[in-house]
């Protein structure tokens, strides 16, 4: 097991290699030159160029390539060029409250979300299935901006329990956390239950009740434990999304995080940003895969044994 | 006297009833052979007498099954599960399909005399062990420990086999054990089944299509055809003297060593589907013998001195 797991990160060093191309060039090549947007108005051609020295977008892309890497992995993200800071600095402020409302979130629909698909498996074409699986279909087509406002209405408005905006007090989590992740519980519900029901109908399920074992054991001991592995992909998929894609939640609660930052910073060509929220999440993706990837061997001995 | 008693049994799956009027009885120490090709209501009947239908959405509409003195149609779930496994157990059709991937197979043999017999786990590992000795898994100690896919087709049938035995069950019905194996190992083990059930005088229900694994291992026979029982009698005289021309072609669709090339036999046709099953008897649109009765009425499974048979040709010659 200790073995897969050190493969595993070994394997993860040639992607990141290339990601960091990605990233890297990724900037270069779409339009727009942050040079411009700092310059005052009719500056002449000698500040310009003073202004791209200083910079270092003189140099041979190769040269910028490595000595942007070379400092990067050092944690020397570069200064962001509008907002006049050390990137690195501008990540610590805003990731804390992306990791803070990303994992509570994904807690909250891993939970909510296997619970609820599985009774709906369990009590399969019940009333109670059916109920669970409409609200499902309704989280998950109402778009989670017109959600949080709705939420903030209600919640926040008029009864008042948890503030309207701001990252302030641990409250303030509540309603963003439970607007992403009502979109999260539908998709793990939906997972969960397909999983089941596929699964259930398995020669070996018929086999566990042919032993004499009773249902509930086989629905939750057996057939849920099965049904973990799509759930634990589509979960560590989800992890690098919910890191970056909150972004409609966090204006809407107006709430910093790696999301806004990203969003703005692409607005305003801050490239040096741009570049460490990319790489931020890029690394959240990769270890939300290999997160996936160990719990799948820990469930199965068959991926195990393909990675010796 | 007879463990199991099925009696004018009825199968329906939503309002189709591919089961109707299936009767036989199973005796302590014998192997009754329950042949039929696919298509016939074999595995519905398993499925019956397991109490499982409901797994598939089925139930049983008519007849009664007597097991042991005991009424399985009416029984409840929770009494049924306590004779599913301990008293009646299930070898199944697919030992690749049938065992779970992700669980030991050693667990998956304990759970049965955990379950039932109450055995902690050191005492169910030993037991189990001691059943794949018996039959004859080598290095039974090691294989506890291993996963079903580190096993051959084989070596899983024979785990399936040790957790059909693994209570001590009374009745075993065996779903075409060997139709997933390869050939070389079919009958290597029909012979571990046919000699465990006489060594510890079970009752054996074999369900196959194929008629050398009934001369190789049964006593008696029932063949079904079209979810109604054809036939049966005893092995011998179902291979000396099939009453039913069904039976008769089975037989004949056997290859006999010094068969010509290029001459082997089938019948032509196909079982039919649930939703078409033809009015009369339901073998007669591929029945080369068919007369004008066996269009419209339906042929009573009627008591012969030796063995029973559902047929208008009784008496008629070939």
């Amino acid at each position: 097991m200790l073995l897969f797991i050190v493969k595993r990160l070994l394997l993860l060093i040639p992607v990141f290699l290339a990601i960091s191309v990605v990233i890297f060039m990724l900037v270069h090549l779409v339009p727009g030159d942050p040079i411009d947007s700092i310059l005052r108005v009719g500056a002449t051609p000698a500040e310009r160029a003073a202004l791209v020295a200083r910079y270092g977008l003189d140099q041979p892309i190769l040269t910028q390539y490595v000595t942007w890497f070379g400092k990067m992995v050092l944690g020397d993200l570069g200064d962001a060029i509008i907002l006049r800071r050390p990137v690195a600095d501008l990540i610590a402020m805003n990731l804390p409250h992306s990791l803070a409302l990303g994992s509570l979130a994904l807690v909250f629909s891993t939970v909510v979300g296997i619970t609820a698909g599985a009774l709906a498996a369990i009590f399969r074409d019940t009333w109670f299935d059916r109920g669970v699986m409409t609200l499902i279909l309704l989280g998950s087509t109402v778009p989670s901006f017109w959600l949080g406002l709705l939420m903030i209405m209600l919640f926040a408005v008029t009864l008042g329990w948890f503030p309207v905006s701001g990252a302030r007090t641990a409250s303030a989590l509540v309603l963003p956390v439970l607007t992403i992740g009502l979109g999260g519980v539908a998709l793990v519900a939906r997972v969960t239950r397909v999983a089941m029901m596929d699964i259930a109908r398995r020669d070996f399920v018929m086999m566990l009740h042919a032993k004499g074992v009773s249902r509930w054991r086989i629905e939750l001991g057996s057939v849920l434990r099965h049904a973990m592995m799509p759930v634990v992909t589509i979960l560590s998929l989800r992890i690098g999304w919910i890191l970056g894609g909150a972004v409609a939640v966090e204006f809407v609660f107006a709430r910093p995080g790696l999301g806004s930052l990203l969003i703005t910073s692409l607005n305003q060509r801050d490239y040096p940003v741009v570049q460490g929220c990319l790489l931020m999440l890029a690394i959240a993706v990769m270890l939300g895969t290999l997160l996936g990837d160990i719990l799948q061997a820990m469930m199965d001995p068959r991926i195990r044994e393909g990675m010796k | 006297m007879a463990l199991l008693t099925v009696t004018g049994l009825g199968v329906a799956i939503g309002n189709v009833t591919p089961l109707d009027g299936i009767s036989f009885e199973a005796r302590k120490g014998e192997i009754l052979g329950l042949v039929g090709e696919s298509g016939s209501g074999k595995s519905l009947t398993a499925l019956a007498v397991m109490g499982l239908l409901g797994r598939i959405g089925g139930r049983v509409t008519t007849g009664s099954i007597l097991f042991d003195g005991q009424e399985l149609t009416i029984l409840a779930e929770p009494a049924f599960r306590r004779l599913r496994g301990k008293r009646i157990a299930l070898i199944s059709q697919n030992p690749m399909t049938s065992l779970d991937p992700i669980v030991r197979i050693g667990a998956q043999i304990d759970q049965v005399s955990r379950l039932h017999l109450g055995l902690s786990k050191p005492a169910a590992k030993a037991r189990s062990i001691d059943l794949m000795q018996q039959l004859r898994i080598p290095d039974a100690e090691t294989l506890h420990g291993a996963y079903p896919h580190q096993l051959s087709g084989g070596m899983k049938q024979r785990i399936v086999i040790a957790m059909a035995l693994a209570a001590d069950p009374d009745l075993i019905i065996a779903d075409e054990p060997t139709t997933a194996l390869d050939v070389t190992i079919q009958a290597q083990i029909i012979q571990i089944i046919v000699d465990l059930v006489r060594d510890r005088g079970l009752a054996l229900l074999l369900i196959t299509h194929d008629m050398g694994v009934v001369a190789q291992a049964c006593d008696r026979v029932v063949v079904l055809y079209a979810g109604r029982v054809a036939e049966m009698n005893t092995t011998q005289a179902i291979f000396a003297a099939p009453r039913h021309p069904y039976t008769a072609s089975l037989i004949a669709c056997i290859p006999a060593h010094d068969q010509p090339e290029g001459t082997l036999l089938g019948i032509p046709g196909t079982v039919p589907g649930v939703l078409n099953y033809p009015p009369g008897c339901r073998f007669h649109p591929r029945c080369a013998r068919a007369i004008d009765v066996c269009h419209a009425e339906v042929p009573v499974l009627q008591t012969l001195t030796a063995g029973s048979v559902a047929c208008y040709l009784q008496g008629v010659p070939a």
